[in-house]
Formats: C-alpha cells, sequence, structure tokens
C-alpha cells in the first residue's frame, strides 16, 4: 500500500525482509539445485505428454510389455501403453495431488491457528485439543482403512480427490500448532499492542499484522507437506489404496513391481517412476530446507 | 491553574494467576494538567506499565474510573473508544519488538493516517504527511522505505515516536521510552520528546525507573511501590524533601558521578512484599526501617502534607500531629 506510494523516491536501497531471504536462498547452491531440479520435472511433466504422440487412452494390446525402442523408448505396459507418456502424466497427477494436499493443509492449518492463536481462551483450547486428536490418529492405518472404505462408492474418476484430501485431513493438525504458537508470542509483542492503541480492525490485525510474520513458516511446511503427500500418494496406491489405473500415479506405476516377473525382467515398468520420485520428493526436501534457512538463518541445525 | 486533561480515580487492576489475585495496581489517584509531564517511577513489577495501559484501555480496568477531558472513558464502547484512540498514543520501551518487522518506515507511519482517514488516500497527500512526520521526529528522507532491521534503536524508536504522533494526540504514555537504548542516544531522544512537547503541547505520562531520567524530564514525579503510589509532588520538591522511606531510599540510589562525594546510601532489607493477595497494612513495612505496629495493620492514604506535596505514611502524618 503506502509502499509502493512511497517507492517513487529512488535514493533508498531498501532491503525488505523478503529480498534479504531471497538473496541468502540464493546463495545456497544445494537449494537452488533442489529448485532447478523441481522446476525441470514440472516442465517435463507439463510439456512431455503434450508433445508425445500418444494419448492417455490408447493401448494396443498386441504391443504389450515391450522393451524400450526408438518408438517407445521406456517401453510400453501389460497393456501395450507408453511408459514415457504414463511416466510424465502420472507425474502431473502426482505433483498435482502434492499442491492440491498442501495447499489444503495451508488453509485448514493457518486458518485454524490463526484463530486458535489470536483469541486464546476457550476457542484456543477446543481448537488445539481437535488438532491433537487428529494428530494422534495412527496415520498409516486410518489412511488405509478409510482409502479401503471409500473404495467401492467413489467413482475412480474422483478417487484423485478422495486422497488429497484425505491427505489434507491428516496433516493440518500439524501446521494449525506452528501457527498458533507463533501467534500466541507474536500476539504479545508491543507492535501488536500498537495496533491496538492505533485502533485497527481485527481482520487487519491478523491479515496484515499477523499471518506476514508466520508467512515463512507456512511457506515452508507447505513446501515439505508436498514432498510428503506425494510420497503418501505413492505408498497408497502401491498398496492398491490410492488413485487407481488407469488413472497414472508414480505409485501405482511402481505398483506393477509386485509381480516378480515384472520386478525381475521388465526393469523399465518400474524403474522410471521410482527414479522420479525419488527425484521429486528429494528436490522439494531441499528446496525447503534452503527456504527455512534462508527465512531463519539463527536456527543452526 | 491549568486545565485538567486526564483524571484517574481509584483505579485497580487484578490479574487472575493459579496462585491467586494478584494487585498490580491497587487503588491509584492522580491528575494531570495539559501540557505538564508526570514522571511515574518505580521499581520492575510495581505496576507502572500497567497503569499506562488501563488508562489507553489496552487492559481493562477491574476497578475505577478515568476522565479524559472531563469524559468518562472507562464506559466507552468499541466505536467512541477508536475515536478516542486518536487523542490518546502510547510509545514503548522495546524499540525491537514495538515496530512490525514486515512492514517498511513508511508504511508503519502511513498505517494510522490511512485507517483514521486523516490524510485521504491521494499519494501525494499521504507522501507529504509522511515525510512532515519523519521530519519531525528526527528522520532522514532517504529512510523511508527502510525496514526497522536495518535501522539502530534510536532511529527505530523515532519511528514509534512517528507513529503514535501520526494521529495528533494530545496525550502520550511514554512507557520507558529510553530505558532499552544507549545513553547516548537516551539524551536525543528525551530532548526530541521534550522539543515535541513544546511544539505540539503534548501531555506526557513518563514511565521509568530511572531518576535521573524523570529528574530531566518531569514537572511533577508520583512514586509507586506494588501498585500503589506513595508519594507525589512537583519535581523539585520530591527531590529537595522527599518524605516517604522508599523515595528516600531510591533517591539515595542515584549514582554521583564524582570519586569524593560520600553519601549514606539506605539499603533496603527484607523481601519485597507479594502482590498476590496482599494483607492489609503499609505494603512496604516489611523492608521499613521505621515500621511501626500500624504499618502493618492499615493503609496508609495518600494525604498532602502541603506544597502539592503528596504522602501515604503514618510516619509523616504522626510527625505532623505531634
Amino acid at each position: 500500500m503506502a509502499r509502493r506510494i512511497l517507492s517513487k523516491s529512488k535514493d533508498s536501497q531498501a532491503m525488505g525482509p523478503w529480498r534479504v531471504a531471497w538473496e541468502r536462498f540464493r546463495k545456497n547452491k544445494i537449494a537452488i539445485t533442489g529448485a532447478i531440479i523441481f522446476f525441470t520435472i514440472v516442465l517435463l511433466v507439463i510439456i512431455v505428454p503434450i508433445l508425445s504422440p500418444y494419448k492417455l487412452s490408447e493401448f494396443e494390446l498386441s504391443n504389450k510389455n515391450l522393451p524400450p525402442s526408438s518408438k517407445h523408448w521406456l517401453g510400453t505396459d501389460e497393456q501395450g501403453r507408453d511408459i514415457l507418456f504414463r511416466v510424465f502424466y502420472g507425474g502431473r497427477i502426482s505433483i498435482m495431488i502434492g499442491l492440491v494436499t498442501a495447499l489444503i493443509t495451508v488453509v485448514i492449518g493457518a486458518t485454524v491457528g490463526a484463530i486458535a492463536g489470536f483469541y486464546g481462551g476457550r476457542v484456543d483450547n477446543i481448537l488445539m485439543r481437535f488438532a491433537e486428536i487428529v494428530y494422534s490418529l495412527p496415520f498409516m492405518p486410518i489412511m488405509i482403512t478409510l482409502s479401503f472404505a471409500l473404495m467401492w462408492r467413489v467413482p475412480s474418476q474422483q478417487k484423485l480427490f478422495m486422497v488429497m484430501i484425505i491427505l489434507a485431513i491428516i496433516s493440518w493438525p500439524g501446521l494449525a500448532r506452528l501457527v498458533r504458537g507463533q501467534i500466541l508470542s507474536l500476539r504479545e509483542q508491543d507492535f501488536m499492542v500498537a495496533t491496538t492503541a492505533l485502533g485497527l480492525s481485527t481482520r487487519s490485525k491478523i491479515f496484515k499484522h499477523l499471518l506476514p510474520n508466520t508467512l515463512s513458516y507456512i511457506i515452508v511446511t507447505a513446501t515439505l507437506e508436498m514432498a510428503s503427500a506425494i510420497l503418501t500418494e505413492a505408498s497408497l496406491s502401491f498398496l492398491g489404496l490410492g488413485v487407481i489405473p488407469p488413472t497414472p500415479t508414480w505409485g501405482n506405476m511402481i505398483e506393477r513391481a509386485r509381480d516378480i516377473k515384472v520386478f525381475s525382467s521388465m526393469p523399465w515398468m518400474w524403474i522410471p517412476p521410482g527414479i522420479l520420485i525419488i527425484l521429486t520428493v528429494v528436490s522439494i526436501n531441499l528446496l525447503g530446507e534452503g527456504l527455512r534457512d534462508a527465512f531463519d538463518p539463527k536456527e543452526i541445525r | 491553574m491549568a486545565e485538567s486533561i486526564l483524571k484517574v480515580k481509584g483505579i485497580k487492576k487484578y490479574f487472575s494467576t493459579p496462585k491467586g489475585m494478584l494487585h498490580a495496581v491497587d487503588g491509584v489517584d492522580f491528575e494531570m494538567e495539559k501540557g505538564e509531564t508526570l514522571g511515574l517511577v518505580g521499581e520492575s513489577g510495581c505496576g507502572k506499565s500497567t497503569i499506562g495501559r488501563v488508562i489507553l484501555r489496552l487492559l481493562e480496568p477491574t476497578e475505577g474510573e478515568i476522565y479524559f477531558e472531563d469524559k468518562n472513558i472507562s464506559q466507552l464502547n468499541k466505536k467512541e473508544m477508536i475515536k478516542l484512540r486518536r487523542d490518546m498514543q502510547i510509545i514503548f520501551q522495546d524499540p525491537f519488538s514495538s515496530l512490525n518487522p514486515r512492514l517498511s518506515v513508511s508504511e508503519i507511519i502511513a498505517e494510522p493516517l490511512i485507517i483514521h482517514n486523516i490524510v485521504k488516500k491521494k499519494n501525494s497527500e499521504l507522501e507529504k504527511e509522511v515525510l512532515r512526520l519523519m521530519d519531525l521526529v528526527g528522520l532522514a528522507k532517504r529512510l523511508v522505505n527502510a525496514y526497522p532491521h536495518e535501522l539502530d534503536g534510536g532511529r527505530r524508536q523515532r519511528i514509534g515516536i512517528a507513529r503514535a504522533l501520526a494521529l495528533r494526540p494530545k496525550f502520550i504514555v511514554a512507557d520507558e521510552p529510553v530505558s532499552a537504548l544507549d545513553v547516548s542516544i537516551q539524551a536525543q531522544i528525551l530532548n526530541l520528546l521534550q522539543d515535541l512537547q513544546e511544539e505540539l503541547g503534548l501531555t506526557y505520562l513518563f514511565i521509568t525507573h530511572d531518576l535521573s531520567v524523570v529528574k530531566h524530564i518531569s514537572d511533577n514525579i508520583a512514586v509507586m511501590y506494588l501498585g500503589k503510589l506513595v508519594e507525589k509532588a512537583p519535581a523539585d520538591e520530591l527531590f529537595r524533601n522527599s518524605l516517604h522511606p522508599y523515595t528516600q531510599a531510591l533517591l539515595s540510589a542515584i549514582p554521583v558521578p564524582s570519586i569524593k562525594s560520600k553519601r549514606e546510601r539506605i539499603i533496603l532489607k527484607g523481601e519485597i512484599t507479594s502482590p498476590i493477595d496482599p494483607k492489609p497494612g503499609c505494603r512496604f513495612a516489611a523492608r521499613c526501617n521505621y515500621a511501626m505496629d500500624r504499618c502493618f495493620k492499615e493503609d496508609p492514604e495518600l494525604t498532602e502534607v502541603g506544597n502539592n506535596h503528596h504522602v501515604a505514611c503514618f510516619l509523616v502524618e504522626e510527625k505532623a500531629n505531634n
């Protein structure tokens, strides 16, 4: 607002907190490498399916289980579908699951955390006890049970959304606790007392003063949450409880390796999605850790 | 006699703690005139900051009334209170936690102007007013887009002062505004506050634990001990003729920059009475060298002994009677 108004004056070389963090991030070679790998994968995932001559619904049973060749660079699967196409198309799904899950987690977690931290007292108590209940649920068994229970009711097209929502529901309490803690300590600082003395509304107190100060934590958590959602989706799909074929994801493509014949003699079916999962998750984690160091250099780990 | 601007009547502020009610402020009365500076001194935890915050209704008083320009403000609703905020502002002790680290200098100073519609949102007017305020508190123009973390404590304190002045208040609570600063910068900020007072006709409630600071800036001084005022007098009078044993001990603790000076220091012994559910009797009795039986049974009242000098001590009362 006011900053934009006044930024006309050129004689100041101000570095805002975001600029400072960016300068720090830029100097972190490992984090930059992570960022480059991740964005390359995102780019490939968008472009490759468009450039590929194959389509999602296309299959030729006569071409099944072919090893890599000039026609099918990464070979074909048991229904004669092109692996190269599927692995990158599956990447779209996996990364989207990660992104959307992270987004839902942030929306629920930050809202609940901000409300609990700002209002405190009974509101805080109720919200945080509820978050703790969700937090203490055993993760894998619940996921498996929920997926299994809903498996037959949810059409396979919508299983994707189901997986995202389940993942988000289970992961928001961590962020809510983090944001709440931050806001509790910010609330006691003098600049918040000043906002009351100046007569600010509750809304601008929360959105202009409190949340911007927790944003760095939220961004870091969202990034790391994305990586873990991709991994969890992969394990669920591997167990046949996540997204199911024909929609490809990295998880359900690797699932083919449960067949001993595929595992031992057709590595082109499961190695590419495996490598992509590793690359994606590692690069996101490097990126996230880099962001954390950039925002909070005091924390030495 | 000048116009009264603030009147505080029987203010009490209790906090409930697991051990019982903490009597942070326990019945304080005083009155301030327009343009004066009242120095409120006392040791850490005696409730002096709480008084400042109760007056601005940043904390709700447990009991008592506050009159600002003859209007009882302890009853105002939210909307009326926001209007009143323009007249009463606060300057904080810690220049590091009192500024939002995510906002630039101009954003911090412009915020009150925007929310109270003091300046139309027109850019040039807003910019002019922000620069005027920065100039008023002695901040260089080039810092307009700087962020708090780039500046030293003195400059940050100036930002806090500019923010408080943006609403053109009549009354300012200065809550230990210099105790977090270097000595050289303390003097600068104190002089700035005095200049602003002359220029804008401000009234200060100046809260501090530093007697040399308070002597420098105050017209009147009130000494506080564990939630109560023990002595209140014009500044010269208090330094010349302190009557309460606690004030005497405080004054004897001011360092004198001379190696030759040999002074009697009054060393206080005993433990500070707990402010949680205190027993009746003078709060200072447990540490007072002159305490009598009566001091442990009754609360001494703040009474005038002449020359606008008020003191709450039975000793003084008895001397007057004899």
